[in-house]
């Protein structure tokens, strides 16, 4: 990991200063802190979601608006960065999303921004690669997050793929459906079976649960104004696409869409949903000149490709290089963040390091079967949840946030805890 | 719950496009963690008002509008277990504008006037009086009853990027008569209301900014726009758990200050309208008793008033004029097809004097073409250029402009002492001496240089536009442009079509003045055309009468019972006795039994001038030198005969016009008169006055317009 050094913080510098002019330094490298992240409630894609008459851009505006307003001590115009991701950017989530809701959120115009797509791990990448600006010295603080909006951007919308993925054979046409490459991961491994998947699922509806009446889910949720023609304004306060009482009875009984008499439903997936994520994200000796939180501290990260055709699988080689370039174990992970896209994916990842599909350690607070998984949004989502894990689990040391992702990806972050005590072994929670 | 009581007055709104009320329950968010609101679960009726269009077509209040509203409240208050708060909001960008006008053009008798009244108060009163907080989330534009509406809730927010915030009422020739009267000077005292509602509604319907609607108390907090609604919603939270208080300065009710204020308003009204329009009387009437009675003896009041207001001749005029200046004023009668207008790329201006520099500027500010002023001296032209110079420079001092575009108009407008400058012109507009010898040669000088369509513009405010252009090898692209002045500030323009003038040379002036931001009027190349004509005429029966006799102050009152924007003498003072001595001359030439010359005027001329009155002290008193050429006073007619000359000259003049077709329709010269001369929407311009007096009848034989079109249906 990499180690705080002993230069003094940075001089806020104009940008009209010419980098020639600047003093010869020496290149350091800097710890990269989570400072604080928050969410729109998720909804559910279509006409009758909430958030159907809702602009995808005003959702991520009303984010990053909602983080500087709880981070008063962050002045904005030391905003160095804003990166946002939408999978498909087009219309309300076109036109250099980044910039735009920087520019709509009020902003100052000093401060850039720009889109960035990675499919499902948009926020993932968002925050990463202002990270590495970040420990590079590029920025000392910048706004990382996602935006998609399924209903009014189905996936798939306008896209045009390349006639030599079929003709050369590229990747199985299966590749470019998600729900098939799930299925895929079935065949693949053999272990993984339906009725793991639906208990997995079922799991996850009933831990979401639980975190709400714990109230563990609320305090990352800004409310979101919802206008309808037809019903008014109103305000989505909580998350729309969640089951609660989901048993594995009920899922049994699903159809499976991609495949007869497959193993993939609506029930052991992540569904179709709109919502946005953000946070913050800033160089440790600038967090703590600001007094901002410092709630997560980067560790690394990691993306690795399979094939397209069981992208699910992704997480699995991410994870084993990140655990590598970092010199860590998976022994070391107190706590994961697994995105759940599929329920086949998580256990895939799970059997690979050998994790019991109901390990406490594992998505604690539920996952996207539950809450929903609006693509390039989620990435932050899993942050943000493992950020307030870590303040109620001192003795975990490492957490790990992990997604698959389209076209055949992984992305895998480990975080430290700074709330760690330094007690007991890091694996044990 | 109760039921409203407007079944008979839903017929005269048959195509009333309703503002529904819809409600939904939403959430309260916790405040520091805990559920706000008593027993409720946290729960706030949020209504939201629209009528189903975008915000080009903004929400307003007729009777069934009102009855959804009344329903919503309905619903709400049967809801167990109660709501902990209510709050309106509007649809994007517009929470609500007022009274449906439509219908209320349609009002008969007093009666309907009465209830439509009493139904804005009945359900209004609903949210003054309701036992749960209530809320106005002002979202957007609020005029009128919106703001009547959002005044009756407890509390408000108010968004900061709300462009509409007003009491147009008295502009129009109504009272805010659903509440405002009563409950604004109950809120931020007479003085504030006073301003609000008349002052600002007489100053040709000033709107408020978001800031001043704050500092003024009519709001309790201005949020950001971006996430209003949510942050309102916050702020509600906040209110209802005790955590923000709502301070609000106590109001002065001491009748020293209060009636002080009233006093101030009257002595303003008096000064200015003698009279002539009952609207902000009332209004001050209201506002006067609002210090001391309940907000039920208001609104009680209020419905008497607005009974009598709806059913008064000058509020038919008002509405009429309204409609003028926002439908006739934007597609102008007569225009060819847009689609015949030539692109104006660069323009030229020919002299450099005052009306010069400040035509170069508009063309340059509004058109952001080139604009090339010439003249023969070259210090003149120096003095032009760098007259629109420090104009915009005063104009990005204000704010107005940025410095880049500061930069880009100084750069647009430029100075030639060759008319070879113009070559690639696409507009050349004289504004020299009015003398048409000197402007034919100029004609004849720029046609010599420029392209065979060029447009050639005039900016005479008497002279035949077809004589000057007789001599030209292309008379069809020559075309009148008559602007008022301060060209900047008046908004009418008359386009002048001489028999020789071509439909895309028209189109193009129709589109130039559309981009000037002006209201253009099509007028037929006549003496004077609209509004010279009427006010020389107008002006010639007081100056005969001057010449009669009459004493200097009995004439220049003798009109005040019109509330004109200025007295007759005042007027002259403003046009300079020069110009209003060569437009009479013009027009005594054209019809010399109309329109006669008065020799004392030109002494007046000869002595050079500029006004009978001496301003030395702040009040107008007669130049003795004047008072000379006058001599003596007496024998001349008595303001009431005065009165009754000018008017029926301005009728007879009017029908003339009409007759020989100078405009299309009455309604043109009332527009005219609106914007060009900024005679009052209580007069309807004039046409309706004359109506309504028995003038028009009387000295033509008949009316300018039928009954119902600017007075009350039944008249």
């Amino acid at each position: 990991m990499a180690t705080p050094t002993a230069r003094t913080s940075r001089q806020h510098e104009s940008s009209q200063h010419l980098a020639s002019e600047r003093p010869a330094r020496e290149r350091l490298v800097r710890d990269v802190v989570f400072v604080d992240g928050v969410r729109t409630p998720f909804g559910k894609a279509g006409p009758k979601g909430i958030y159907a008459e809702t602009r995808a851009d005003d959702l991520i505006i009303r984010v990053i608006r909602e983080l500087l307003r709880r981070h008063p001590e962050l002045p904005p115009e030391r905003v160095d960065e804003v990166a946002v991701a939408a999978t498909t950017q087009i219309g309300d989530q076109g036109l250099t999303l980044g910039r735009t809701a920087a520019l709509l959120s009020g902003l100052p115009r000093s401060v850039p921004g720009y889109s960035i797509d990675r499919m499902c791990a948009g926020a993932m990448t968002a925050v990463t690669t202002v990270a590495g600006g970040i420990a590079f010295g590029a920025y000392d603080v910048a706004i990382a997050g996602g935006v998609e909006h399924m209903g009014r951007h189905p996936m798939g919308e306008g896209v045009d793929p390349n006639p030599r993925f079929v003709a050369e054979k590229v990747v199985d046409t299966s590749a470019l459906v998600m729900g098939q490459t799930a299925e895929n991961l079935h065949d693949r491994f053999p272990a993984l079976t339906k009725a793991r998947a639906d208990a997995y699922a079922a799991n996850s509806q009933a831990k979401y649960a639980k975190a709400v009446a714990e109230g563990r889910i609320g305090p990352d949720l800004v409310p979101m104004a919802t206008r309808s023609v037809e019903l008014g304004w109103g305000v989505a306060s909580r998350d729309e696409p969640p089951r609660a009482g989901t048993t594995v009875e009920i899922l049994a009984g699903l159809k499976t869409p991609f495949r007869p008499h497959g193993r993939v439903t609506a029930g052991n997936s992540a569904g179709l949903n709109d919502g946005a994520t953000g946070c913050i994200v800033a160089a440790e000796p600038v967090a703590r000149e600001l007094g901002l939180p410092v709630r997560m501290r980067l560790v690394g990260y990691a993306f690795a490709g399979v094939e397209p055709e069981v992208m699910g699988v992704g997480p699995v080689p991410a994870t084993e290089k990140v655990l590598a370039t970092t010199g860590l174990s998976i022994e070391d992970i107190g706590l994961f963040e697994v995105n759940e896209a599929f329920a086949v994916q998580v256990l895939a990842f799970l059997d690979h390091f050998g994790i019991a599909d109901d390990d406490p350690r594992v998505n604690a607070y539920g996952g996207a079967i539950a809450v929903g998984h609006p693509l390039a949004s989620s990435g932050v989502r899993l942050m943000t949840q493992l950020a307030r894990q870590f303040e109620d689990h001192p003795e975990v040391r490492y957490g790990l946030t992990t997604m698959c992702i389209g076209i055949g990806m992984g992305g895998s972050v480990i975080w430290e805890n700074p709330a760690y005590a330094g007690q007991g072994e890091g694996g044990s929670a | 719950m109760s039921t409203l009581d407007i079944g008979e007055v839903t017929a005269l709104f048959p195509d009333e496009l309703v503002t529904r009320s819809v409600v939904r329950y939403v959430e309260l968010p916790a405040v520091d963690g805990r559920v706000v609101g008593a027993g409720a679960a946290g729960e706030l009726a949020l209504v939201t008002l629209d009528n189903g269009m975008d915000h080009t077509k903004p929400s307003t209040f007729g009777p069934a509008g009102l009855a959804s509203l009344s329903a919503a409240l309905d619903e709400i208050e049967a809801r167990t277990p109660a709501v902990a708060a209510i709050a309106v909001t509007g649809k994007p960008f517009v929470f609500a504008v007022g009274a449906d006008l439509k219908g209320a053009a349609r009002i008969a008798s007093r009666d309907q006037a009465l209830r439509i009244g009493r139904a804005g108060h009945q359900v209004y009163r609903r949210l003054v009086e309701s036992p749960v907080p209530t809320f106005a989330f002002v979202n957007g534009a609020v005029l009128g009853g919106g703001l009547e509406l959002a005044l009756a809730c407890r509390y408000r927010t108010l968004s900061g990027s709300t462009a509409a915030i007003a009491f147009p009422e008295c502009f129009l020739g109504l009272v805010p008569g659903w509440g405002g009267c009563t409950l604004l000077p109950k809120l931020i005292g007479a003085e504030r209301a006073i301003a609000v509602i008349v002052d600002n509604a007489l100053a040709q319907n000033k709107m408020l900014s978001p800031r001043q609607a704050a500092e003024l108390g009519i709001v309790d907090v201005l949020l950001e726009p971006a996430d209003f609604l949510e942050e309102s919603l916050r702020w509600a939270a906040r209110v209802l758990a005790g955590e923000t208080i709502v301070a609000r300065p106590a109001v002065d009710t001491s009748t020293q200050t209060w009636d002080g204020a009233v006093a101030r308003g009257r002595a303003g009204l008096a000064a200015r309208l003698h009279g002539a329009a009952p609207a902000p009387v009332a209004a001050l009437d209201l506002i006067a008793a609002a210090r001391t009675n309940t907000v039920a003896e208001g609104f009680a009041a209020e419905d008497e008033v607005l009974a009598d207001l709806l059913a008064s001749a000058e509020l038919r005029a008002g509405l009429y004029s309204f409609d003028l200046t926002q439908r006739r004023a934007r597609r102008p009668v007569g225009a060819p097809p847009k689609e015949l207008a030539r692109p104006v790329t660069k323009v030229g201006v020919v002299g450099a004097g005052l009306m010069a520099s400040q035509l170069a500027l508009l063309f340059a500010r509004r058109l952001e073409v080139p604009v090339v002023l010439t003249d023969l001296d070259q210090a003149r032209l120096d003095r032009g250029v760098s007259y629109a110079h420090g104009e915009v420079d005063k104009l990005a001092g204000k704010g107005r402009v940025g410095p880049d575009q500061a930069s880009r108009l100084k750069s647009l407008v430029t100075g030639s002492l060759s008319k070879d400058a113009f070559a690639d012109a696409d507009l050349v507009i004289e504004a020299v001496f009015e003398d048409m010898k000197v402007k034919k040669q100029v004609f004849a000088e720029v046609e010599a240089v420029v392209s065979a369509e060029c447009l050639l513009a005039t900016n005479t405010s008497s002279l035949s536009v077809g004589e000057m252009a007789a001599d030209l090898a292309h008379p069809e692209r020559v075309v009148g442009l008559h602007f008022f002045n301060p060209v900047a500030v008046l908004p009418l323009l008359e386009v002048v079509r001489s028999e020789q003038t071509d439909d895309a040379t028209l189109a193009t002036a129709f589109a130039v003045g559309k981009k000037l931001k002006k209201s253009c009027v099509l007028v037929k190349d006549a003496p004077a055309f609209v509004v010279n004509r009427l006010l020389t005429r107008f002006l010639g029966e007081v100056l005969r009468a001057l010449d009669e006799g009459t004493d200097f102050a009995e004439a220049d009152e003798a009109l005040d019972p019109l509330g004109l924007p200025m007295r007759p003498l005042v007027l002259l003072a403003l046009v300079g006795p020069a110009v209003a001595l060569h437009v009479a001359e013009t027009l005594h030439e054209a019809y010399p039994d109309r329109f006669a010359t008065s020799a004392k005027l030109r002494q007046v001329v000869e002595l050079g001038k500029a006004s009978i009155y001496q301003w030395d002290t702040g009040s107008p008193v007669l130049d003795p030198d004047i008072a000379a050429v006058y001599g003596p006073r007496g024998g001349g007619p008595s303001g009431a005969e005065l009165r009754e000359r000018a008017l029926a000259a301005l009728a007879e003049e009017a029908r003339l016009m009409l007759d020989e077709g100078v405009v299309a329709e009455a309604q043109d010269i009332d527009l005219c008169m609106i914007l060009g001369a900024g005679w009052p929407f209580h007069l309807g311009g004039i046409t309706p006055y004359l109506d309504r007096t028995g003038v028009a009848e009387r000295v033509t034989g008949r009316r300018f317009l039928p009954p119902g079109v600017a007075s009350l249906p039944h008249a």
